[in-house]
């Protein structure tokens, strides 16, 4: 086994390659694989969550709440529950958005390296793997992983001789937005609906099965083997600001190459747009983006200049998200396409609280109606007045808020497509469509 | 819920007014005890929060000179010192008005044609908000509707969400055939296929719904407004526990059955014998003219007739009444002054006799508590010992199904969760529960919350209590030849008492086992000698048993044996059906030996069939009464409606009635009757106070048993006479036929309507409570009658006798063992038909299912063979009461053969 000598400038992907099946666990061992969890096994938990916490690592989920920070809440100690769980959540189902998927696919026991070591912080000696239902493929490959990882010693009770017992289940979920969710995941988990819970109590004293629980995202845990074996101070080194690491970034819609690409945080979004997905096809132009997946509000081109990262794009009234942009053309109808998300959004309601389960379908009537020339002039009242009702603290969870995230940044920097929709009462012709404001 | 600790208060404001409230409730709650009128549909005061619906949204503020504010829900907001709220605040009346707009794009606006309108939650609550113009043009949503059986109406596509009929069914009543299927805007809360609910406690899904997505099937049938009812606070007959009902009539028709919240007893919920066992009252075979030799007498020759035998009789001493435990204290006393003490016998067996009489014993003397229902729920350990309590007195087994829950609030305790957050509760606590040990002749419903459970012969129980006395305290002799896994179970029993702070024991006289009454009480000595304060609740069979105990008087079995002597010529027999008490031959012959057999009952019967002389009694609706529960509580129940063109009347009026000619003074109202009953038995004496006598009135009024004055109702008779009846007068109480009267602050033992300004439906009993939860206003109905003198003698043990043959256990249906509600026709299609219970080992090669004839004491009867792996061997289960079923000997030997 030779552990590489310089540290990689991709470390995520570096494992990764493209159309071919991922690393064994020799392989990956000869690549670098497990250095994280050996050196982590050798340190005291508390450490290894402190040193997390100085890499500056932020989640990847969406919300990009500090990760050491959340492993911190877990109580530790003699006093503290003896059954704790870690869980990934790997759901991955924000429209645009399919970072994880590549990192599942692609370098599986990178993930369950990250896993590993996130279960032994917090002494957790049982993890969950969240799986989208879609995911087969990742499904299939981490299974092998795991098998592998068991007949070695890195699953299992006494893991790799160090006294540390760590037994991982996958849980392949049968397809709702909302278990993305980390209290409704738990809840999905139990076998209950997947609905959202009441904080508090927070998962990290009271979460699966009533025990303390960490849940973090697939590309967060990807990060930890990393940090654990080459520093805090590399991992920040990766990044153009503040937060520790690179990031995937992701971009569709109608550009030259659509994809995702690991770059240091904080990398502009012209860069990713323009030098990775090769620009707009031609004849189109760029009239705005969800800088972060579907539920965030949308950015228009005075924004390309942003560095993607999680201040940067609040500041300018958006959220970072998971960091996969989703690109509007000039030629696209902006009803259309909100009315596309709110379709989606309105479905995967869990139907627990009534703002979203009965303000979701009104509002996606309403676009349909518009789009189709049966807007009426008090549609877009409405449409203004969902955005509030279902906005934060109205409802139970954050998912009709998101939702609203882009109706509402629409309605704001497309009025003019709206209006024009609400006041005129025929449908949009195709020509007519998405004429600049 | 449970009670919970009480912090000192701390000072919130409401729209600019400073309040002193208790920290540990919520804002909901607290807005609702201080009067405010804040719309809620998800919360529901024993369900708890959930956050779900968003209707109560307030304005909190951050501090001081925060204008602004955030929108939080009430429901789910703590009341933290000096926190500043306001409910009308812009923001938060508009939220409040877009849930509703929200509600409103599916809900069909159908109220004239909906069962639920005039009396339902959602109208009342979007009138609350101001909510009226609709702005949602597009298509609703619309759902299939079920079958759900006798009991309960199901019309989805009045569904507003609010999850409150899965978390009564599932989480509160334990119940897993409803559900919630589907997501977002199309959750459907039904079975997973047509078919009959299967709780017990069905019918509370009426009440726990905010509209009229689950209805009252029977009431639908026949449906009437809910202000053109007359109503009447009642108290439900069908077994020990005395839940508060509230009949409501039209047209000499009872038309329903509500709850009538009790805080100490039935609390929000009913079983589904209490509400739908009133059917029977309308039934078209009830005696309704009073009949001498077959044919028709007038009411007034009838009582003539009955006094002139009595008076026979009573020179002669050759007369003998016989009461019941279903009949009112006012009419057992009467009869059994009219024939003399010693020539009165109580309407049950020997056995049975036995068993009252003890159980009373025992309650007099115990040192442990005497626990209502509602104490029941905060205990936080339980032995059931015996008793099939989701058959013999289902709402006590719903108050030991959330009993388990104390170790959960204890958790969320230790983890500043509050209590009132039910489903945080619930998530962090899973399947923690406190100790509930279930010892039974077979499997029962309360099986799945028990820590564990034991099967036996009423014999086999005792024994394993025994040897939990003997645990608790060693002076205490073991109990001979038990196993070693009952040996361990005594000792996890015992343990599991000792260690509780509130250890409950639950026993009745189901089984007519003396010997498992006297472990009860024997239990609780050694508790109480172990230094741990225990609470008792022991179920007689009906709802008067123990006031028929405190009465006194011999047994039915004595009574035929004297006719049978020949020393009897006139049996009057009161709300009795001696075929359900002794064998059909026996008492027929004893029949033959009478002159006369004087029948006052309310159903037809093959007692009544034999009368010769049969008058027409009320039954719970039209009579006015007092029955004892079986915490000793005297309640009285109060008389809905004067049925017309009828002889039909109290039982106890019947006799007061014949009492003159009969040289007996038994009054002439139903004040003086109950004063003479407490005058003549000292441990009646607090009956009087059960509630306000006749002359009691309200502002100078009296109260009315009908709503606020509607044209409806005085053209109710308008088709033959246009001109308004002269309503009945009611000399008997306070309450009156009518519209008018004073209603606001009625005595709570005489509210016959709970109704506030701006509350329609059943939730507007938070405005007759001080606290959500607590006791009416003016204190829980009812009166404590039991004297108590603590003993710590033990009783001493029968002898014990190994298994012989197959010996009969009672076993209890909900709908079947109970003689009058199985009379209805709704609860007649659950009755089962025959059948026998044995374990397979038992069998000696009888097949599951097969037909079987039963033979004990020269009785035999047809059944249904059923094989139950959980049923006690050496035991034949005979299901008690059910049609076909004769009234054979708990204890005796039992023959099953292939028919």
């Amino acid at each position: 086994m030779t552990a590489r000598t310089s540290p990689p400038g991709k470390p995520l992907t570096d494992r990764i390659r493209p159309e071919h099946p991922p690393y064994g666990l020799a392989d990956y061992e000869r690549h670098g694989g497990f250095q994280g969890l050996r050196a982590a096994l050798k340190m005291a938990p508390q450490d290894v969550t402190g040193l997390v916490k100085a890499a500056g690592l932020r989640g990847r989920g969406g919300a990009g709440f500090p990760t050491g920070v959340k492993w911190g809440l877990v109580p530790m100690g003699a006093e503290a529950p003896k059954q704790k769980y870690i869980v990934a959540n790997g759901d991955e189902m924000e429209p645009g958005t399919f970072k994880d998927r590549l990192l599942l696919e692609g370098d599986p026991l990178q993930f369950i390296e990250g896993m590993l070591i996130g279960g032994y912080a917090i002494g957790a000696s049982v993890g969950y793997i969240f799986l989208r239902a879609e995911y087969v493929l990742a499904a299939e490959r981490l299974r092998a992983a795991m098998r592998e990882c068991r007949v070695r010693h890195l699953l299992g009770r006494n893991v790799l001789g160090s006294g540390f017992d760590f037994e991982l289940h996958l849980h392949t979920s049968a397809g709702r937005y909302i278990c993305g969710e980390e209290t409704a995941l738990i809840s999905s988990i139990e076998g209950k609906r997947a609905i959202p819970r009441a904080k508090p109590p927070f998962p990290a004293t009271a979460g699966l099965f009533g025990k303390p629980t960490v849940v973090n995202n697939i590309e967060t845990l990807c990060n930890v083997p990393h940090i654990v074996h080459y520093g805090a101070d590399w991992f920040r080194g990766l990044s153009k600001c503040g937060d520790g690491g690179t990031k995937l970034y992701g971009a569709s819609g109608k550009l030259r190459h659509p994809g995702a690409w690991e770059l240091p945080m904080g990398t502009t979004v012209r860069e990713i747009l323009d030098e990775h997905a090769g620009g707009m096809r031609a004849g189109l132009k760029l009239r705005g983006f969800l800088p972060g997946g579907a539920s965030t509000d949308f950015l228009t081109a005075e924004h390309l200049d942003l560095p993607m990262d999680f201040d940067s794009i609040a500041k300018a009234g958006s959220r970072m998200g998971t960091g996969t942009m989703i690109v509007l053309d000039d030629q696209t109808d902006v009803i259309g396409m909100v009315r596309n998300l709110q379709m989606f959004f309105a479905r995967e309601s869990c139907g627990w609280c009534t703002p979203c389960r009965d303000g979701l379908p009104w509002g996606e009537k309403i676009l349909a109606g518009l789009q189709t020339g049966q807007g009426q002039p008090d549609d877009l009242d409405v449409l203004r007045q969902l955005t509030r009702w279902l906005g934060p603290g109205r409802t139970f969870c954050a998912h009709a808020p998101g939702a609203m995230e882009p109706l509402q940044s629409a309605l704001k920097h497309f009025r003019v497509d709206f209006e024009r929709a609400a006041n005129r009462g025929v449908p949009i012709t195709a020509a007519e469509t998405g004429t600049p404001t | 819920m449970t009670v919970s600790r009480k912090p000192p208060q701390v000072g919130i404001q409401i729209d600019g007014k400073a309040h002193a409230v208790d920290p540990s409730r919520n804002l909901l709650e607290v807005a609702l005890e201080l009067g405010y009128d804040l719309p809620y549909f998800c919360w529901h005061p024993a369900l708890g929060s959930v956050g779900a619906c968003r209707q109560c949204a307030v304005t909190q503020f951050k501090d001081e000179n925060d204008t602004q504010g955030r929108v939080v829900m009430a429901c789910m907001t703590p009341c933290a010192d000096k926190t500043r709220f306001s409910l009308a605040h812009a923001d938060a009346v508009s939220m409040r008005e877009a849930v509703i707009e929200f509600l409103m794009t599916n809900h069909p606006h159908d109220c004239p044609v909906c069962e639920e309108g005039g009396a339902c939650h959602l109208q009342d609550m979007t009138l609350m908000t101001g909510h009226a113009y609709r702005r949602f043009r597009h298509a609703k949503r619309t759902h299939v509707n079920q079958d759900l059986g006798p009991f309960v109406g199901h019309e989805m596509n009045r569904c507003i969400a609010c999850y409150r009929c899965v978390r009564f069914y599932r989480e509160y009543a334990g119940g897993d055939d409803l559900n919630v299927f589907g997501a977002h805007h199309h959750v459907y809360f039904g079975r997973a296929s047509d078919g009959v609910l299967e709780s017990p406690f069905s019918g509370n899904l009426v009440e726990v719904c905010p509209t009229g997505v689950f209805t009252d099937k029977t009431y639908g049938e026949s449906y009437t407004r809910k202000w053109d009812l007359q109503q009447a606070p009642g108290v439900c007959h069908h077994c020990a526990l005395g839940c508060n009902i509230m009949p409501g009539e039209r047209y000499g028709r009872i038309k329903r059955v509500e709850n009538r919240y009790h805080g100490a007893l039935n609390g929000y919920f009913l079983c589904d014998r209490g509400r739908y066992g009133y059917q029977y009252t309308n039934a078209d075979d009830r005696p309704r003219r009073a009949r001498l030799n077959d044919a028709p007498v007038g009411a007034e020759a009838a009582a003539a007739q009955l006094g002139e035998w009595v008076a026979q009789g009573r020179a002669t001493g050759r007369v003998l009444g016989i009461g019941s435990p279903r009949a009112s204290l006012e009419a057992n006393h009467a009869l059994r002054t009219l024939v003399g003490d010693a020539n009165f016998h109580r309407g049950i067996t020997e056995n049975e006799s036995a068993c009252d009489d003890l159980l009373l014993q025992i309650l007099q003397r115990t040192p442990a508590r005497i626990a209502s229902v509602r104490e029941a729920e905060s205990a936080d350990a339980v032995l059931v010992l015996g008793e099939d309590l989701l058959a013999t007195g289902a709402r006590l087994a719903l108050a030991l199904r959330q009993s388990v829950r104390n170790a959960a609030y204890e958790m969320a305790d230790a983890a500043n969760v509050p209590r009132w957050q039910d489903h945080s509760v619930r998530l962090l606590a899973q399947d923690a529960r406190n100790p509930l040990f279930v010892l039974s002749a077979r499997a029962t419903g309360l099986d799945d919350i028990a820590k564990r459970t034991y099967h036996g012969r009423p014999a086999d129980l005792a024994r394993l209590a025994q040897e939990v006395v003997h645990l608790l305290d060693y002076t205490q002799p073991r109990a001979p030849g038990l196993d070693d896994d009952a040996i361990h179970l005594a000792h996890d029993i015992a343990t599991a008492l000792k260690s509780a702070q509130r250890p409950l024991i639950v026993a009745g006289t189901a089984l007519e086992s003396t010997a498992l009454l006297q472990e009860a009480a024997n239990l609780c000595i050694a508790l109480d000698k172990a230094g741990v304060a225990p609470s008792i609740a022991l179920l007689p069979r009906a709802a008067n048993s123990m006031g028929t105990a405190l009465l006194g008087g011999g047994d039915t079995d004595a009574a035929l044996a004297r006719v049978e002597a020949g020393e009897v010529d006139t049996l009057v027999v009161l709300e009795s059906d001696l075929y359900r008490l002794a064998p059909g031959a026996r008492v027929d012959a004893a029949l033959a030996r009478l002159q006369q057999l004087v029948v006052i009952d309310a159903v037809s019967t093959e007692t009544t069939a034999k009368a010769t002389l049969l008058l027409p009694a009320g039954s719970f609706a039209e009579t006015d009464g007092t029955l004892v529960n079986h915490e000793g509580r005297a309640q009285r129940h109060f008389q809905v409606f004067v049925p017309s063109d009828t002889d039909i009347r109290e039982s106890w009026r019947w006799l007061q009635q014949s009492a003159p000619a009969a040289g007996v003074d038994l009054g002439d109202t139903l004040d003086a009757l109950i004063a003479q009953c407490a005058g003549a038995n000292p441990a009646l004496a607090g009956i009087v106070d059960a509630a306000p006598s006749a002359r009691f009135r309200l502002a100078g009024s009296r109260i009315p048993r009908q709503s606020h004055r509607s044209s409806g109702r005085t053209a109710m008779h308008a088709h033959r006479d246009i001109h308004e009846p002269r309503p009945p007068q009611d000399a008997d109480t306070p309450l009156a036929f009518s519209m008018e009267g004073a209603r606001s602050g009625a005595p709570p033992a005489e509210i016959p309507i709970f109704w506030a300004p701006r509350w329609n439906s059943v939730q507007s009993i938070n405005k007759f409570q001080h606290e959500i939860n607590g006791p009416l206003r003016g204190g829980d109905p009812g009166v404590l009658l039991l004297a108590r003198e603590a003993t710590a003698a033990y009783y001493a043990r029968p002898a014990w006798q190994a298994a012989g043959t197959l010996e009969v256990v009672w076993l209890y249906e909900l709908f079947g063992s109970e003689e009058l509600s199985a009379r209805g026709a709704a609860i007649a299609t659950r009755v089962p038909a025959p059948y026998v219970v044995v374990h397979p080992d038992g069998a000696h090669g009888l097949a599951q299912g097969s037909r079987v004839e039963c033979s004990s004491d020269g009785l035999s009867w047809m059944a249904e063979l059923r094989l139950d792996e959980t049923m006690a061997p050496g035991a034949a289960g005979v299901p008690r009461g059910l049609p076909g079923v004769p009234a054979v000997r708990a204890g005796a030997a039992l023959r099953v053969e292939a028919a």
